[in-house]
């Protein structure tokens, strides 16, 4: 029941967040500053958890190959296939949802907390439209990007891995990048970005915003926030992959 | 003129409010007072509706607040400036962007105006200079203080002043005191002061409400909080000895 209730709630905050920003110029400037702060910020974890995942996508995929028919270049095409359907776009968000989540949704709860979200309010500002749309655009404008970029650090990650240790050569490995591409992978791949970005930074700006009591209320607000925008990730993921696959 | 008519508000199954009625007069400093936890700042906050009240009816210049849209509301804040309690200043903001930040929303001004208006509202604060400095790094009395040259930048219509010189020492309290009536007087604002500060009710009192156990208890002006014998409100406002004796000086001259 409450379980209804909350959901309720959610869409009626995502209702009045969609309404037209007081002033447009504060709105791009606070854009841009979300940019920097959910997307810029997030770089060198993407960029290290990427490398490491297709190092290790690609060692795994080699060692496991002891079968002679099994061609080489299938290395290649494995870490590709699934750095690009799954890893970059679904675990890269589970971590950005630990990261952005707690981030975003202590912000908005210590606000909350503090009466600033009050002051907004005061001062006749919509306080959702101000505080959460620019927090949204930002995550649907640069998730993708990140994602991309996580992309292309994993299959070098990938690449790195398998000549140090000398388990595949550069010709084969890329020969398997390029086999069997399919540009709706790609499609498929940043649609799903665009749906995780847009669930982590809602749900987390929905706890941070309806955050009541003190600090310690803001920490409770943000795992909730984390956990919740992470099972909306594996929920959406499954319905978008079964929609892309049945369809 | 702000009207409150038979407010109540509980949270939960504690009422804090039961039946509130008061009348808050334009171009007056009109004050409440009450013990710690009675309501008063929740009053406040019904008033101006960061809490939705469960009965009765608030009035703007005869402007029904409770029934409005949320658009509406959105309008009427806008001649609202508030401090609140805790100042709520924003603190990813400097001082200078704080004061600026109503401005920047809802005025025309050019960057030039804007900043004039911004020095201006310090200078009245007597924090003049103190632009870049952000919220942390300036103390509770500052803190204070920038709430309160943010809440009058927009030159409100009515403005609201919970607590504006607890944590300020006493010459600072005085110009603070002076600073709300210069404004009241001067712009012909609905000022409403909530305070524990007794030197500032008589002082700048026109109109006094004392809240206690839920109701508006008593009211009138700074002349009759002196002359009145109610058990309540004496031992209230003239807890002390020392206030005692003043009330005894004061009600000599009257
Ligand atoms: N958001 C809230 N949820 C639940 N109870 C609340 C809330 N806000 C205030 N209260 C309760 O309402 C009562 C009045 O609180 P309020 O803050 O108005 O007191 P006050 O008169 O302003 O006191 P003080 O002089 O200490 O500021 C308190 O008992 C408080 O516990
Ligand atoms: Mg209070």
């Amino acid at each position: 029941m409450k379980i209804i209730s909350q959901l309720g709630k959610y869409f009626m905050m995502l209702w009045i967040v969609f309404s037209k920003p007081d002033k447009f110029k504060v709105f791009w400037k606070r854009t841009f500053e979300e940019i920097q702060l959910i997307g810029i910020n997030s770089l060198p974890i993407v960029a290290l958890m990427s490398v490491f995942m297709g190092a290790v996508i690609a060692l795994q995929t080699a060692s496991n190959m002891d079968t002679p028919w099994l061609p080489e270049y299938t290395i290649g095409y494995i870490t590709r296939s699934s750095t690009i359907l799954e890893f970059s776009p679904t675990i890269i968000s589970l971590i950005l949802a630990g990261k952005v989540g707690s981030n975003v949704s202590s912000e908005i709860g210590m606000m909350r907390v503090t009466e600033q979200i009050d002051a907004l309010e005061i001062m006749g500002v919509n306080s959702l439209t101000y505080l959460v749309l620019p927090k949204i655009t930002a995550a649907i404008v640069f998730f993708p990007i990140l994602i991309m970029f996580s992309m292309g650090l994993s299959i070098l990650g990938g690449w790195i891995s398998l000549i140090a240790s000398g388990l595949s050569s550069t010709d084969s490995y890329v020969f398997g990048l390029r086999s069997f591409f399919k540009v709706s992978d790609i499609t498929y791949a940043l649609s799903k970005t665009v749906v995780f970005g847009f669930l982590i930074v809602s749900i987390s700006s929905f706890y941070g915003y309806y955050t009541r009591g003190g600090a310690l209320d803001v920490g409770k607000s943000s795992t909730q926030a984390v956990v919740s925008s992470s099972i909306a990730i594996l929920l959406a993921n499954f319905f978008i992959t079964q929609m892309f696959l049945l369809k | 003129m702000i009207e409150v008519k038979n407010v109540s508000k509980s949270f939960g199954k504690h009422t804090v409010l039961n039946d509130v009625s008061a009348s808050f007069e334009k171009g007056k400093v009109n004050v409440i007072i009450g013990a710690s936890g009675q309501g008063k700042s929740v009053l406040a906050k019904c008033i101006v509706g960061l809490h939705e009240v469960d009965n009765g009816h608030i009035e703007f210049d005869k402007r029904d607040f409770v029934n409005m849209p949320s658009y509406e509301r959105r309008e009427l804040r806008k001649e609202i400036g508030m401090l609140f309690q805790g100042s709520a200043l924003f603190d990813s903001m400097t001082v200078e962007e704080n004061i600026m930040f109503p401005l920047s929303m809802f005025s025309k001004f050019t960057k030039k105006e804007m900043l004039d208006r911004v020095n201006f509202c310090l200078e009245r604060v007597n924090l003049a200079g103190r632009n870049n400095l952000f919220p942390a790094e300036c103390s509770g009395g500052m803190q204070k203080r920038i709430a309160i040259a943010r809440a009058i930048a927009m030159n409100p219509k009515y403005l609201f002043c919970d607590e504006p010189n607890s944590g300020l020492d006493p010459q600072t309290s005085i110009l603070i005191d002076n600073l709300i009536r210069e404004i009241t007087y001067e712009f012909n604002t609905t000022t409403i002061v909530i305070t524990h500060d007794m030197n500032s009710v008589i002082e700048i009192g026109d109109n006094i409400n004392f809240i206690y156990e839920g109701k508006n208890w008593w009211q009138g002006t700074s002349k009759e909080i002196v002359k009145t014998d109610n058990p309540e409100i004496v031992n209230f406002v003239f807890a002390s000895e020392f206030m005692k004796k003043i009330r005894e000086n004061l009600r000599k001259d009257l």
